[in-house]
């Protein structure tokens, strides 16, 4: 705690590169699995494609991934892009499934009677069927966000891993305090931005609270 | 007007749905499809908001071919209720109502207003309308999906089973009140169901589905009812087409007998049953022969009423059979105590009523 104190500019330097360093990929990440995952959901070769693709992303060693990232994708070994890349590559590979599974469980019935209705594809897509997935997209997205938070320390071995540096200096200069300390930061924040997702989830789907009818059935007649 | 001349819906699988189908659904009509499970009830529905595209044959509505319309344009003028309404659950009452006009463009204040007059107009409180789907029973829902499906409109309404997911008591209701509207709307209804009963009370003309798509018979329910064409139709009617086939022949000329009345007070009768009066000659019920006066403890309740000259030969021979004297009460257009009629006088009756209907 002391430690904190008297190093809080450090701190909060660290704590917002941490953040932008993990957030940014999760938003990127979001933003390209949607249309992918309702690619995944409308076609099957789209489903076989994106979600073989994205389980073999997944599986890839996150450190691996820093390291081969430069020259595939032109940047210089120490730059901060590889931890975002990677990280949104982790994000996206974990949120396509999520999405793709969010929109295949919109009943049938909805998605039709919307079609019926004179609906045309994107303007059903965006009005009704992503609507209806949001708490399953927003579950993946807690996982999301708390992964790519932990995920981003790993960073700190190519220089940029927020926290995580906090880790590495607090080993290398035997200050266990400053470890410890980024530890508890790292999760701190883990907490924080997992109970703000639930918070928007929740005002994004005022209908998933509506209680049950407490009136019971409709009475024949019953009318006025 | 809805009109399919020759046309056929075979699926890619190869399954023939629907078999070189001729029919008009005539406009300001309902026309029932109904038919066993399978028999391309559905398919031949969603060909006309081209849900499903005709393979042969060519489907008209209101004189225009549906395969030259835009889709999305064809079906925002075509209204469609199916079971369960399939209401958006994460939307108002209000604003799923409103979902049509504003597609169409209309403003979200005036669509909701338009939305909260449906809302009436289907016997909907509108408290419930800020309420979502799920805090709805049932029934209110289907009331829901039938607002829906009437909010921009439409001169045309398609049913696909929309009642069938409610109990019987609600069903019969949301019936009653569909013939209601439509007496007020006269909109052209295509209304689905697997229930004969439910066809033929609503239908103004039937048309009855054979597996494979094939149209059986398509008449006007009474004539279903007494003189269906073949076996099949004979069996899918059912066994008491009969007596239900009564209920489409028309009785004014049922003669009305003598009633024993009497009044709250009066002494009891001395033989038979009387009907209980009250004070404005409307039945309270029937007393049997006794001592003593009529007392409220003494009256059995009635059966069912004959409103004369709106009623038919079933609703006449029902109130007969219901009543504990054998004795029907023949009501006037006010509920006043008219006469009396019997079983017997309803059969008799019932050749010529047969003559005038098949004329
Ligand atoms: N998309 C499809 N692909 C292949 N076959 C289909 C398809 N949709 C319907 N069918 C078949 O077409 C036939 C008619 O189906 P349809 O849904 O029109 O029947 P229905 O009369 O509405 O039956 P139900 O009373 O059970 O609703 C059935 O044999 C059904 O299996
Ligand atoms: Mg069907």
């Amino acid at each position: 705690m002391d430690w904190v104190l008297r190093n809080s500019g450090l701190v909060l330097e660290l704590t917002r590169e941490h953040l932008v360093l993990s957030l940014l990929p999760v938003l990127l990440g979001l933003v390209l699995a949607i249309p992918l995952g309702w690619l995944a959901n409308r076609r099957s070769w789209g489903r076989t494609l994106t979600l073989n693709a994205a389980g073999f992303l997944y599986t890839l060693p996150s450190l691996a991934l820093f390291v081969f990232l430069p020259p595939i994708i032109g940047t210089r070994i120490l730059d901060p892009l590889n931890v975002i890349v990677a990280l949104t590559v982790y994000v996206l590979a974990l949120l396509v499934r999520t999405v793709a599974d969010g929109l295949s469980a919109v009943p049938e019935r909805i998605v039709d009677s919307a079609t019926a209705m004179g609906f045309r594809p994107v303007r059903r897509f965006l009005a009704v069927e992503l609507p209806i997935a949001v708490p399953v997209i927003v579950a993946g997205l807690r996982v999301a966000a708390v992964s790519s938070i932990s995920l981003v320390t790993v960073g700190s071995v190519i220089g940029f891993g927020g926290l995580g540096k906090m880790f590495t200096e607090g080993f290398q200069r035997e200050i266990p305090q400053q470890t410890v300390a980024g530890i508890v930061l790292v999760l701190l924040l883990a907490l924080v931005v997992d109970a703000l997702l639930v918070l928007a989830g929740r005002l994004l789907t005022p209908w998933e609270r509506a209680q049950q009818p407490t009136a019971g059935r409709a009475r024949p007649g019953a009318r006025r | 007007m809805i009109e399919f001349r020759g046309v056929t819906k075979r699926f890619p699988d190869g399954t023939v749905a629907v078999d070189d189908l001729d029919l008009v659904a005539e406009r300001g009509r309902i026309t029932v499809f109904v038919g066993p499970s399978g028999c391309g009830k559905t398919t031949s529905l969603r060909m006309i908001n081209r849900m499903v595209e005709p393979s042969a044959g060519r489907l008209e509505v209101d004189g225009r071919d549906v395969l030259s319309a835009d889709p999305a344009e064809l079906r925002r003028g075509i209204g469609y209720v199916i079971q369960q309404a399939g209401l958006f659950p994460h939307r108002t009452i209000v604003d799923n109502i409103a979902t049509v006009p504003m597609l169409l463009g209309r403003g979200r204040r005036a669509a909701r207003d338009r939305a909260r007059e449906l809302m009436e107009t289907v016997g909907l409180d509108v408290s419930m309308a800020g309420r979502y789907p799920a805090q709805l029973s049932g029934g209110q829902q289907q009331r829901v999906g039938v607002a829906r499906a009437l909010a921009a409109d439409p001169p045309v309404l398609l049913m696909d089973e929309p009642f069938s997911a409610v109990d019987p008591v609600v069903r019969e209701s949301l019936q009653d009140e569909l013939l209601r509207l439509q007496s007020e709307l006269g909109k052209t209804i295509v209304f689905v169901t697997h229930d004969i009963d439910e066809a033929v009370k609503l239908g103004d003309r039937v048309a009855v589905f054979r597996v494979g798509g094939r149209l059986a018979q398509y008449d006007e329910p009474g004539v279903l009812l007494s003189r269906p064409v073949d076996d099949f139709v004979d069996t899918f009617v059912g066994r008491d087409r009969g007596y239900r086939g009564l209920g489409f022949l028309t009785s004014d000329t049922i003669p009305l007998g003598p009633l024993d009345m009497v009044s709250m007070g009066d002494p009891l009768p001395d033989d038979g049953w009387a009907v209980v009066l009250d004070g404005t000659g409307r039945p309270l019920g029937w007393v049997a022969a006794g001592d003593g006066p009529v007392t409220e403890d003494t009256v059995v309740p009635g059966g069912s009423l004959y409103p004369v000259g709106s009623g038919s030969l079933r609703g006449a021979l029902d109130a007969a059979l219901s009543s504990p004297s054998g004795q029907g009460v023949a009501v006037d257009a006010e509920g006043r105590v008219a006469g009396s009629v019997t079983a017997d006088a309803v059969l008799a009756a019932l050749p010529a009523a047969r003559d005038d209907s098949a004329a």
